[in-house]
């Protein structure tokens, strides 16, 4: 048992946002998915304010080492997500992590208002790979950007709020020292690259619908060390480190480098019960491991 | 072999038994699991590939698994392949062999198609939603369209001789395939072998002479839209099974929609088999 921002979790491995839906796979695989439940929390698919289709195909490109995925966040909105996921949600055996999107300030915080008196909401990650469309600026790609989203939505929550950071931009490091200066409890990292492939068949054109994509799996392993290392050294907050893992070994790797928590993602693609065999293959490399690097847990807000 | 029911009692398909999802569809069980592959056969361009399954429940027909082979999945052109591929079941037999049918046109259908006998390959599924009964005593009309095939062979089985099946090949070599679906009328692009022209001609004229029938197709793109709008004009029910890119088979990755009245929906677990009414 560990402890995670107050949250008591039974292991170290997560999903990465996105990359698991628990409501689909239940229809998939039965009661089996909730009896043997990959992850120690689940962080659930971006939840934006409206509706959205998410983005025309085709989605998915497959490259050396991994894939470019184009799927564009579609999602019931707040109200279908309340109304039809998050009863289901809550019947998982694991904390519910929601994440959330908005492309204002203030979008957010209605978002982050919402799931704030949810019971069934252990904490809230922000998605901030978005533009702000009063600034102009990626949320998450600049440090003041971030301190202002944060100081908007902080003063709204007392759950842990983690922030997703974008591997997108100059620094990731400078971004979560501003999500640490304006109260964030947790950073995740990392987000996909960006990344585009050309249509084999049309001169010019790009393959996916939504013409560029995000660059995740085995390829982007080594940039996610990196980040993660960078953004250790720089903050005190615990870190949910992710990118390529395919194994105990990778998520070792991470841990090392500074993270707490380490989310499984593509790999699920391949194996649905991937993030349980490095779950349980981790706890033996932990046994050797040294104390955490970071501090075990934020102090709770209550 | 049947497809029919019970199987046999020696057979690990003795049990009907197998665990069911609210919507009826037969679950898979929650890992990818290893299979020996214990047969394969070069028919014309294609490949039938038999793996034992004997930790598997029996599929829905239009079903479909995704499938990895356990050595040198990756490390072919441009490292591919990467995910695993999805392939509807050709047949399930009682002694829980599962065939499958494969064409070589990329990287992971090449690492499939060079695998051996006794090669291990994994396994996620049955996977999606199958096909669905006729409505209202109908005549099932079953259409075909190259490496398409394939789950029409297993849903045949199961409609039994009410069935008449139709197949769309590119030319003669190609409709070697069309030995799997005994008794199925055949037409080649070329003319080569059977009908000069599309199935979809042979569909045309089969309405013609009896409307009162459901339709149940598979193939490539263009065959099923011109299925669905031959469905629509003709005023009779159609089930197409789809195909689309897909990273994961159980809803994960969002990856494998196609538009529908209701919006984009994921073929992994709203389909593989979708109704025409909803195109």
């Amino acid at each position: 048992m560990i402890v995670f921002c107050g949250i008591a979790l039974a292991h170290r491995i997560v999903n990465g946002s996105g990359t698991f839906d628990a409501i689909a796979a239940h229809r998939a695989f039965g009661d089996a998915l909730y009896e043997q439940f990959p992850f120690a929390a689940f962080v659930s698919k971006t939840v934006t304010l409206a509706p959205r289709q998410g983005n025309p195909p085709p989605r998915l490109w497959e490259q050396p080492g991994g894939m470019i995925n184009s799927i564009g966040l579609p999602n019931k909105g707040l109200e279908g997500y309340l109304r039809e996921d998050l009863p289901r949600l809550a019947e998982l055996p694991v904390p519910l992590i929601v994440n959330v999107m908005g492309s204002t300030r203030e979008d957010v915080g209605r978002l982050v208002a919402a799931f704030a008196e949810r019971d069934e909401v252990a904490a809230l990650e922000l998605n901030v790979s978005c533009p702000n469309v009063k600034t102009g600026l990626i949320m998450g790609a600049d440090p003041a950007e971030l301190a202002g989203l944060l100081d908007v939505v902080r003063p709204l929550t007392e759950k842990p709020l983690i922030v997703k950071l974008t591997p997108n931009c100059a620094s990731p490091a400078d971004v979560a020292a501003a999500a640490e200066a304006h109260g964030a409890d947790a950073v995740s990292l990392i987000n996909t690259l960006r990344g585009m492939a050309m249509h084999p068949d049309r001169p010019g054109e790009p393959w996916l619908g939504g013409g560029t994509g995000g660059v995740s799996g085995p390829a982007v392993r080594a940039i996610a060390l990196s980040q993660v290392s960078e953004v250790r050294r720089r903050v005190d907050l615990p870190i949910v480190g992710m990118g390529g893992v395919q194994s105990a070994a990778h998520a070792h790797d991470l841990r090392e480098a500074g993270a707490d928590l380490v989310g499984v993602g593509t790999e699920s693609f391949r194996n649905p019960v991937a993030a349980r065999r490095i779950a349980a293959e981790a706890s033996r490399l932990e046994e050797g491991f040294p104390a955490n690097a970071a501090p075990a847990a934020a102090a709770s807000r209550a | 072999m049947s497809g029919e029911g019970v199987g046999v009692a020696d057979g690990r398909y003795a049990t009907t038994n197998d665990p069911k999802g609210a919507d009826g569809r037969t679950l898979a069980p929650f890992s990818r699991r290893p299979t020996q592959l214990v047969f394969r056969r070069d028919l014309g361009p294609y490949t039938v590939l038999t793996a034992h399954d004997p930790e598997g429940p029996r599929p829905d027909p239009g079903q479909f698994y995704m499938l990895t082979a356990a050595e040198r999945w990756g490390g072919g052109e441009d490292e591919r392949p990467f995910l695993p591929r999805a392939f509807s079941v050709l047949r399930a037999h009682d002694d829980a062999m599962l065939d499958f049918l494969l064409e070589d046109v990329g990287p992971g259908t090449r690492r499939l198609a060079e695998l051996a006998e006794g090669d291990t390959l994994h396994l996620l599924g049955p996977l999606g939603r199958g096909f669905a009964r006729p409505r209202d005593g109908r005549r099932p009309i079953l259409v075909g369209g190259g490496v398409g095939i394939a789950p029409l062979a297993i849903w045949g089985d199961a409609l039994g001789a009410a069935a008449l099946t139709l197949l769309g090949f590119r030319d003669a070599a190609h409709a070697e395939g069309a030995a799997l679906i005994p008794g199925a009328r055949v037409a080649t692009d070329d003319g080569s072998k059977g009908h000069h022209g599309l199935v979809t001609d042979l569909l045309g004229a089969e309405l013609g002479c009896d409307p009162r029938a459901e339709v149940y197709a598979c193939g490539p793109p263009p065959m099923l839209d011109a299925v669905a709008a031959i469905c629509k004009r003709e005023n009779v029910p159609g089930q197409l099974a789809m195909e689309s890119g897909m990273a994961c088979g159980y809803g994960a990755c969002f990856g494998c929609v196609v538009a529908t009245k209701r919006g984009y929906v994921r073929l992994c677990v709203d389909g593989p088999v979708i109704d025409v009414d909803e195109l």
